[in-house]
């Protein structure tokens, strides 16, 4: 059963410096907050997997958490370059960024298989793509039966996965609603997983086929309020995009975004 | 009377007509989802756009900012798993086209969103692959939207994140259960189309205004042009009307919120 555990604690128990560690959420329900709380508890040599590493990352890579990063598309979406994963990437700041790449259909299939069991994911896909060239997780495999040519990429199994999710019950059964993208098969892909919720709630309130996690598939839960700020929680709060237009400003400059930091994060204690 | 327009609401307008109806649109974002949105609030109400979030036949009233505003996944007609999505409804062949933009893209239609100069050394880093390789080969066609400038328009990009039709531009040939890939090209100046022969981009229809020696200007290669160049027909009121309506709705709303 999952334990109920403060946020600054489940990231104390569970997240290890050098684990691997895959924070999902497709642009809605990031977990921010437990993003902050990883830079607070200054965590290092994580393994960071996330298809888009968005701002939760540029944060934990420019406040130097990071030693490897496994993604598939780093921008700012809608605005620009994410800075942070930029410097760390081209000049080595704070520290040398190692980084493997994905298309997106590598990488929700690598989950899926984490999530299934298997070592392995297949798909139709790279084709004529210089990425298999640059990355030496990516193979080529004849189908047995027709002979096709098809891709092959390792299944992804974290030692951590953390996810932001709506509510869970007060038995710990989680439920995600809205843009479910790769949370389930993270969570399941996962060693151990941290889930944050919006709230925790007498009855889950979900529909006969809506996206639910037993209790007993998750490792932990920690209540965190507007834990997916500046990105969304469907039903809770709508996506800041104000402040992801702000972030390409605040993470441009090694100092701005330091004095972000030291502000919005370092100050301010875990909910 | 001639309408006055820029050469941005141009592009849109042209990248807009190449949908229809009958489409079954996977959308990138920017300048995709703008031409994709403005076809659904003009001409092709019917056309069916989704996004890599999961969101299957949207219907946004303002441009999301990124692939995943809650504003899709509340006017789409169901929200599914990013897995099932790239699995079932890319790769199991339900998509007619897939509409991309891109950083770079050279004579054969190969787009570059992955950085610029060598690998390990980058001189500029760019977001990388998302779903474009895979969408660029399940999807049945590609249509590409860019602005034109050298700096975009390279004879050979720096490295082949999404296939166009390869180095040599027979990347495509005798490979199963393959889209057709890109078959129009729209930009600020004009229309491109792949050669049916070689695959190499030619200039198929030159925007109002816009002169052969702009387009070679903006080139990174001896460009070549159609023999029936054709001229493309400017934006009407109602194009335009509903197109600017859309950004400035879209403009307040990321603007404004909280």
């Amino acid at each position: 059963m999952a334990e109920f555990l403060s946020l600054q604690e489940a990231v104390s128990k569970h997240i290890n410096n050098g684990d691997t560690v895959a924070m999902e959420g497709f642009t809605h329900l990031i977990p921010f907050a437990a993003g902050h709380e990883i830079i607070r508890q200054e965590k290092r040599d994580l393994t960071l997997i996330r298809m888009t590493p968005d701002l939760v990352y540029d944060q934990l890579i420019g406040a130097g958490c990071a030693k490897k990063l496994i993604f598939s598309w780093g921008g700012n979406p809608g605005v620009g370059s994410l800075h942070r994963l930029r410097d760390a990437v081209e000049k080595g700041w704070p520290n040398k960024l190692e980084i493997l790449e994905h298309s997106h259909a590598a990488m929700a299939c690598a989950y899926e298989a984490g999530a299934a069991g298997l070592p392995l994911a297949v798909l139709r896909g790279y084709v004529g793509s210089d990425l298999p060239k640059v990355n030496d997780q990516i193979k080529f495999i004849e189908c047995p039966f027709t002979g096709e040519r098809l891709a092959a990429v390792p299944s992804v199994r974290p030692d951590v996965t953390v996810i932001h999710a709506q509510r869970a019950d007060r038995k710990g059964n989680v439920l995600v609603e809205g843009i479910v993208g790769i949370q389930k098969e993270a969570v399941l892909a996962a060693r151990r997983s941290i889930v944050t919720v919006e709230e925790i709630v007498d009855d889950l309130g979900a529909s006969v086929n809506a996206c639910v996690l037993p209790s007993w598939a998750v490792t932990a839960i920690a209540e965190a309020p507007k834990g997916a700020r500046p990105s969304y929680a469907l039903g809770y709060y709508d996506r800041d995009n104000a402040f992801y237009k702000d972030w390409d400003g605040i993470a441009r400059d090694r100092d701005t975004f330091q004095a972000w930091l030291k502000d919005n994060v370092f100050e301010k204690g875990a909910a | 009377m001639s309408l006055e327009f820029t050469s941005s609401e141009m592009m849109s307008i042209t990248a807009a007509r190449a949908l229809t109806n009958e489409m079954t649109c996977f959308v990138g974002i920017g300048l995709p989802s703008e031409a994709a949105n403005l076809a659904r609030l003009t001409h092709a109400p019917d056309v069916t756009l989704i996004y890599e979030s999961g969101t299957l036949q949207t219907k946004p009233d303002v441009l999301p900012l990124s692939i995943g505003d809650g504003e899709l996944c509340e006017s789409a007609l169901t929200t599914v798993s990013v897995p099932e999505m790239f699995r079932y409804w890319l790769q199991g062949g339900h998509i007619s086209v897939g509409f991309l933009g891109t950083a770079q893209i050279d004579r054969f239609a190969n787009l570059n969103t992955t950085l610029i100069g060598d690998y390990r050394e980058p001189k500029v880093r760019l977001p990388g692959g998302g779903g474009a390789p895979e969408i660029a080969t399940n999807a049945k066609e590609v249509f590409i939207t860019v602005k034109h400038s050298r700096r975009t328009f390279v004879k050979d990009v720096d490295f082949v994140t999404t296939v166009g039709f390869g180095r040599d531009g027979k990347a495509r040939d005798n490979v199963p259960n393959i889209g057709r890939g890109p078959t129009v090209v729209i930009t600020d100046l004009c229309i491109l189309k792949p050669d049916p022969e070689t695959k190499e981009l030619v200039v198929t229809s030159l925007h109002p205004n816009v002169t052969r020696e702009d387009v070679i200007e903006a080139t990174g290669w001896d460009i070549r042009f159609a023999d029936q160049l054709e001229t493309t027909p400017a934006p009407t009121a109602e194009e335009l009307e509903v197109l600017r309506d859309l950004k400035a709705r879209t403009n307040a709303h990321h603007s404004g919120q909280q």
